[in-house]
């Protein structure tokens, strides 16, 4: 036993190469959360008076909540008032090309693989570069204009397309939803605004790239997409944050809406600061993201690799509200030394015909926990509704732990539903055959690791599959000798 | 005579119990030695040093493998070095086919030689090839690595495995263990037909019936971790005839 737990030490123990800080000089509101916390980033955002009432009606439901602990994870209870809720790089002056962007920046998230400049991107690709609580840079903007595709900063959309976003904000998850959406839209920063015309085929893939940089520095970011009738989009969100001892909270909202016939592919890289192996520092992940499958025929497709974060709380759904439509949930959850997840998706079934699909791979390594939370609900006039779910674990030696919560509500007869679970284990007698076959450790643990999360990684867009094959051999590096 | 495999006095054990007391013996290209003998005896204690298995700790003695000293090698080597294990208890891996998990078995050890990865053609064709050696079924190929197999499907699946890297010294732990005869004739038809002038093989088995069909040159047997008789195949038939006790009996009236 000795000898396994040391062989799967050295593979599991890797360092998080995205740690380093940037130092620009940021503009900070100090510590603490009040209505006037609230008044000031709206204020800072230029928002139209109803925006800031929102927020603020959000700010009064969310003092009256209590934070939720059903989930499987542990942590000491978070002090709202010793976080910062804005931090944004300091303006030298009114930028209006890429060029004058703080190079600062720019280098930040080229140093991320993330370059703004368009000539350097991935081909067809266009950004949406979100540095603490502010957009910094979006690129392809014009060419996706031309199609009618809008993909700006939600907080510009807010100025700009105000009809938009007071129809769509909040309609999928209200601000009442639960205690961290409550708070995100009280006090949610930046993030990213998709509204795809009726019949457009986005031309590009669409994707934000969330870097936290501030210290004590929360970061709420808030994503609205809109697919309107017969309409296709393709989208993916990256994040990585510094090495730092204390734990920094990231609360998320993400609302899709998919009318008739219209399809939204969302695929998440998630890659967090995790903690170091003593589970010191690390990001705590508390987000909400839905979608609505409003149209008959229309289809979500949450895709995501989740490698990062101290903590993980993420339960991605989707609402089948349209005849026939379908909802695709495909998770490939990684924790390793004192990580945390609870993650799942709930697929709720309102119309008839509808599809769903679930498959989760959660892989646990060193002291970590990995939980699958899911919810498939049928609801009463869900005729002929199909769900399959497959719910796989893979432990990386014995001192790690893997948990299934699968919930079923079924309210019509006629609803297929089909679970499937497996937990395998990668143990000291694997690794020893693949050795005596010739095969080192490391290229043992890639092997299977690789196999294990195929069905997942096929799911996402091409240029991001193999970066996050590359992340997943990262995150596992050292979790076997 | 070119030896491949040379024992000279190991000492082994696990946990701190010594095991392996002392074993000296050599193996010449071309040979099949059979080791041996009752349960406990050290027998795939035996295997597991060969191969590197970590758990187990050798305290004395020295062991040359094709003219380098085998201990000093890590587990992968010591395979890329061409010595193979057919396990007593082959693992299944799930979602790694058994296609994939040789593609990348062979790439290491071509690597090991300075050779390219064998392009997709020739390697299925290898496959093809060597699995008819063992009469498997190419849908195997695709399926994960022993999951859901049967006990002589995985033992098949071993020597199949051992065709396509074509070691110099082969070691097979209780292969014979849970096989009906049909399949015991098609995995010793399978060594059988690897065996050349080049290679060498250890079989480790505690009855003789595998050595009706894989016939040994020289039999060891192996009480207390003791080497105590060693012979030609004409002592296995008597260990059958006769049990272990009276070897056992004889060799401690010789010690």
């Amino acid at each position: 036993m000795a000898t396994e737990t040391t062989v799967l030490d050295d593979v599991v123990g890797s360092d998080y190469k995205w740690g380093f800080t940037t130092d620009v000089e940021q503009e900070t509101l100090p510590k603490g959360l009040d209505e006037n916390v609230v008044r000031f980033i709206s204020a800072k955002k230029e928002e139209p008076e109803w925006m800031l009432e929102w927020r603020l009606k959000a700010f009064r439901r969310w003092q009256a909540m209590k934070e939720p602990t059903w989930a499987n994870v542990v942590y000491p209870k978070i002090d709202f008032q010793d976080i910062i809720y804005w931090a944004a790089p300091k303006p030298k002056k009114e930028l209006s090309s890429l060029d004058e962007v703080d190079p600062e920046l720019l280098a930040t998230f080229e140093k991320l693989g993330i370059p703004l400049n368009e000539q350097k991107v991935l081909a067809g690709v266009a950004v949406d570069a979100v540095f603490d609580s502010v957009s910094v840079k979006t690129t392809f903007q014009k060419a996706l204009a031309d199609k009618g595709v809008i993909f700006c900063p939600i907080s510009e959309a807010i100025r700009t397309h105000p009809e938009l976003v007071q129809k769509y904000i909040g309609s999928v998850v209200p601000p009442t939803d639960n205690y961290y959406a409550a708070l995100n839209s009280a006090v949610f920063s930046d993030g990213s605004f998709v509204y795809i015309p009726k019949g457009v085929r986005c031309p590009m893939e669409l994707s934000t790239y969330f870097r936290i940089n501030a210290r004590n520095t929360g970061q709420f970011e808030r994503t609205l997409i809109i697919a309107e009738e017969g309409s296709y989009v393709s989208y993916l969100e990256g994040c990585t944050a510094p090495q730092r001892d204390e734990h920094q909270l990231h609360a998320a909202v993400v609302e899709l809406v998919a009318m008739a016939d219209a399809e939204i592919k969302y695929s998440t890289v998630q890659n967090w600061y995790p903690g170091d192996k003593d589970g010191k520092g690390g990001i705590y992940n508390f987000v909400t993201k839905r979608g609505l499958c409003e149209g008959a025929r229309s289809k979500i497709s949450w895709t995501q690799v989740e490698t990062g974060s101290a903590i993980t709380w993420k339960y991605p759904s989707v609402i089948l509200k349209g005849e026939s439509s379908v909802g695709e949930f495909y998770s490939v959850a990684v924790t390793n030394n004192h990580q945390q997840a609870d993650t799942g998706t709930k697929m709720y079934h309102l119309g008839r015909n509808t599809r769903s699909r679930i498959v989760s791979k959660g892989i646990s390594a060193g002291m970590s926990q990995n939980s699958y939370r899911g919810l498939v609900n049928v609801g009463r006039n869900a005729v002929n509704a199909r769900n399959f779910s497959q719910c796989d674990s893979l432990l990386i030696g014995d001192t790690c732990g893997a948990h299934t919560f699968p919930y079923l509500e079924v309210s019509h007869p006629s609803a297929t539903v089909e679970h499937e679970a497996t937990t395998s284990k990668i143990g000291e007698d694997i690794l020893f055959y693949c050795n005596q076959r010739g095969i080192g450790t490391e290229e043992a643990v890639a092997l299977i690791v690789n196999g294990y999360v195929r069905d997942v990684i096929n799911q996402l867009p091409m240029e991001f599959a193999v970066e996050a094959q590359k992340l997943l051999a990262i995150s596992l590096e050292g979790s076997v000798g | 005579m070119k030896p491949i495999l040379t024992i000279d006095n190991l000492r082994a054990g696990i946990e701190g119990r010594e095991i392996l007391k002392g074993i000296s013996l050599t193996v010449n290209a071309g040979e099949v030695h059979a080791i041996m003998g009752p349960n406990g005896s050290g027998k795939s204690t035996l295997a597991s040093v060969l191969a590197g298995r970590e758990d187990y700790a050798v305290i004395d003695g020295s062991v040359r493998f094709a003219e380098a000293d085998l201990l000093e090698m890590s587990p992968e080597d010591r395979s890329r070095e061409g010595l193979f294990l057919a396990f007593q208890y082959p693992v299944e891996i799930p979602g790694v086919s058994t296609a994939n998990f040789l593609k990348t078995a062979v790439s290491e050890h071509r690597k090991h030689r300075g050779l390219p990865p064998l392009d997709p053609g020739s390697f299925l064709k290898l496959m093809r090839e060597k699995m008819a050696l063992v009469e498997m079924d190419p849908s195997f190929l695709q399926r994960s690595l022993n999951e859901g197999f049967s006990g002589g499907e995985k033992k098949r699946n071993e020597v199949f495995q051992m065709a396509m890297l074509e070691p110099k010294l082969a070691v097979l732990d209780e292969t014979d263990s849970g096989l009906d005869i049909d399949a015991l004739r098609i995995v010793a038809d399978g060594v059988n037909a690897l065996r050349s002038s080049e290679n060498a093989f250890l079989v480790i088995t505690h009855y003789q019936r595998l050595l009706n069909y894989i016939v040994p040159d020289v039999v060891h047997v192996l009480v207390d971790g003791r080497i105590v008789k060693s012979g030609g195949k004409e002592l296995a038939l008597e260990l059958e005839e006769r049990g272990y006790d009276w070897i056992r009996n004889e060799s401690s009236v010789g010690a």
